[in-house]
């Protein structure tokens, strides 16, 4: 009995939706289903969202040992609704010069690609908006839609810090995009489908309590380092943010956005997080499934957002400890070691598969990492060493 | 009309267009752009064809098509590439003031 | 025909053939950006969901950066003095139309004989996969070398050599 109730508890948000249906003649049914759950993700990532520039603010506040905002509502919870009612009002200023139409599309561009990408994602058991076949390629191929709406945004404000911004923006987002789609690569490869339902799928067994999670595997820690790395810098988020960083370019590609039009830019930025989160967790943490068999009994979607917001945490965390990466050190970075340390890890996964079973491929995979780090990381990007610094004062 | 027969003429129609643009513009870039749209029309048709014949092999079109998306990809670079490169000789990409190996 | 294949092909149409004709050079890229979303749902609709996600992700994730980066790089951005059209703008348009209507006499001709199989073939993922890697592999490992050699190559030519100190 306990069971059934825990299995409906799971499914509550199906049977809802299910219910509601109900109500209508049969042929509108399947329609109305998918209605229905299209305006649940579009009204409830963008309350998320609210609830993560306070979290964020807050967070922000306490890392740099001061309080967040804490004069709207009790503890400043409201703050979002004060800033959403800002952003709403604000004079909609568009540059004489600018390209009014690109100028227009830009935030819409990019906010409809980034929802996009939520349609595959799956948030539950059997809680997929559309479970495709090849669910992943559509994600990366909506990510990649993105770049040309940033750089839309730059070229159509007719400002050399917006096109500058724009065009380091971009050059960083195609960049990382290839080493997020090789590190997704090595999931693919050992579960042997695109469909995120399948991957899941894969990682929702136990032995004993232990969940078979890929991060728990040395290719998976791996590949999720990577992951984590490439989807901080496609989402432009600090140490990354240099495109957007607020001392040092303006507000680079959305330096002539005011009002609504800013909110969607801020908004498409937080909700390619989510989806940039939701995926890496879908990916490597076992997306819904329970992190111990024994807590199998929570429903999944809480896991799933569990571990979204997980996620975001760590995002939050990043941003207020490490410093800004300048421009030609993040495209190093890029390209001498995450790729080279991606293809290499591929290589691993490969080996992983075709040894079959045993303690021996876990030492043997988890030594060749380690050395490959060892190597790459340590011994080729090692700058040159220093004397400290002398100081000389003023008399 | 068919599906299969639409969608042949809007690849037809698609190649036309980007014949028209690969001939008439001064632009280098253009001209590039042009032939990409050239492919893809090309590509439309394997396509079609390939959803609409009857399947004893079920993929050939699918692949055709891949692989021709894949080379359009690096054709597009190396003449985006070139087209860079003669800018920075002739500080134009002016197609009609490329014409030192004239006469 | 469902209006919706007319829209895409609305869409798509519309978006080359602006792609042609305007003369600002960034507004001809975002146009060809829109005639090859135009084109991916061209293949959705035909059940290809690989070759449009494929599209998507190279032609708009990939190609149309690159032709916008190209341009920004080449000064095109700034509006051209006098015709963007060449000189023999009125040859290249008579051609190009005749060769349209060969191919559209070609296909209004056979129209009869084209097949018309309603089944949709079995293309998913996985048999992709065991194609490329059983029948095609050749053609994939030459795909292989041909973008390495188009990658260095391109780096290659468009490489700023240093000036020699003379």
């Amino acid at each position: 009995m306990f069971d059934t109730l825990a299995r409906n508890f799971d499914q509550i948000f199906i049977l809802l939706r299910d219910w509601l249906v109900s109500f209508l003649p049969a042929g509108m049914r399947p329609v109305a289903g998918i209605v229905l759950s299209v305006a649940t993700i579009v009204a409830l990532f963008p309350g998320l969202f609210a609830l993560t520039t306070i979290f964020e603010r807050k967070g922000l506040g306490r890392i740099q040992n001061r309080i967040g905002p804490n004069r709207v509502g009790p503890f400043g919870l409201l703050q979002p609704v004060a800033d959403g009612i800002k952003s709403l009002t604000k004079e909609d200023i568009v540059p004489v010069s600018a390209n009014a139409a690109i100028h227009f599309l830009a935030p819409l561009v990019l906010v409809v690609a980034v929802f996009m990408g939520f349609a595959v994602l799956p948030m539950g058991r059997n809680m997929v908006l559309v479970d495709m076949d090849c669910a992943l390629l559509f994600y990366f191929a909506m990510g990649a839609s993105t770049e040309l709406a940033v750089f839309m945004a730059g070229w159509s404000s007719r400002n050399k810090y917006s096109l500058l911004g724009a065009m380091r923006a971009v050059a960083q987002m195609i960049s990382y995009e290839v080493v997020l789609l090789l590190s997704s690569v090595a999931v693919v490869m050992i579960t042997g489908s695109l469909s995120l339902t399948k991957i899941v799928a894969a990682q929702d067994q136990y032995t004993g309590i232990f969940p078979h999670w890929y991060i728990f595997t040395p290719w998976g820690l791996a590949g999720f380092v990577m992951y984590a790395i490439a989807a901080t810098a496609e989402t432009n988020r600090s140490p990354f943010d240099l495109p957007e960083g607020e001392s040092e370019l303006v507000a680079g590609y959305h330096t002539e956005y005011s009002g609504f039009k800013f909110a969607l830019f801020f908004l498409g930025e937080y909700l390619a997080m989510f989806s940039i989160s939701g995926l890496g967790s879908t990916l490597f943490l076992g997306g819904w499934s329970a992190p111990f068999s024994f807590l199998q009994w929570v429903p999944s979607w809480i896991w799933f957002f569990s571990k979204l917001m997980l996620s975001i945490f760590v995002f939050i965390w990043m941003r207020g400890t490490l410093p800004r990466l300048r421009q030609d050190q993040l495209m190093n970075f890029a390209w001498k070691f995450v790729l080279p340390f991606t293809i290499f890890n591929l290589m691993v996964t490969a080996l992983w598969r075709f040894m079959g079973e045993g303690w021996l491929r876990w030492v043997v995979c988890s030594a060749l990492l380690a050395a490959a780090y060892g190597i790459m990381a340590r011994v080729s990007m090692r700058r040159e060493h220093f004397e400290p610094r002398s100081y000389r004062y003023a008399e | 009309m068919t599906p299969l027969t639409a969608h042949l003429l809007v690849a037809a129609l698609l190649f036309a267009i980007g014949l028209a643009g690969a001939l008439t513009r001064r632009n280098a870039i253009l001209v590039l752009i042009g032939i990409e749209l050239m492919l893809n029309a090309a590509n439309l048709n394997f396509i079609a064809f390939w959803r609409y014949s009857p399947h004893p092999e079920a993929l050939t079109g699918m692949m055709f098509a891949i692989f021709s998306i894949a080379v359009a990809a690096a054709e597009a670079a190396v003449g985006l590439g070139l087209v860079i490169a003669i800018h920075r000789q002739l500080h134009t990409t002016d197609l009609d003031h490329m014409n030192r190996m004239k006469g | 025909m469902s209006p919706v294949f007319y829209l895409v092909a609305a869409l798509t149409l519309g978006g080359a053939l602006t792609a042609v004709v305007l003369k600002n050079t960034v507004h001809c890229a975002l146009a060809l950006t829109a005639a090859f979303a135009g084109l991916a749902l061209l293949f959705l609709g035909l059940d290809a969901q690989f070759a449009g996600f494929a599209q998507i992700l190279v032609y708009i994730g990939a190609v149309a950066i690159l032709v916008v980066f190209a341009i920004l790089l080449t000064r095109g951005s700034e509006t051209p003095q006098g015709s963007v059209y060449s000189r023999y703008s009125i040859s290249g348009l008579v051609a190009a139309a005749a060769v349209f209507a060969v191919l559209g006499w070609a296909v209004l001709q056979s129209a009869h004989m084209l097949p018309n199989e309603q089944a949709v073939p079995m293309a998913d993922v996985h048999d992709i996969g065991v194609a490329l890697m059983g029948r095609y592999v050749l053609p994939l490992e030459i795909l292989a070398v041909l973008l390495t050699a188009a990658t260095i190559g391109a780096v290659i030519v468009a490489l700023h050599e240093k000036e020699d100190a003379k």
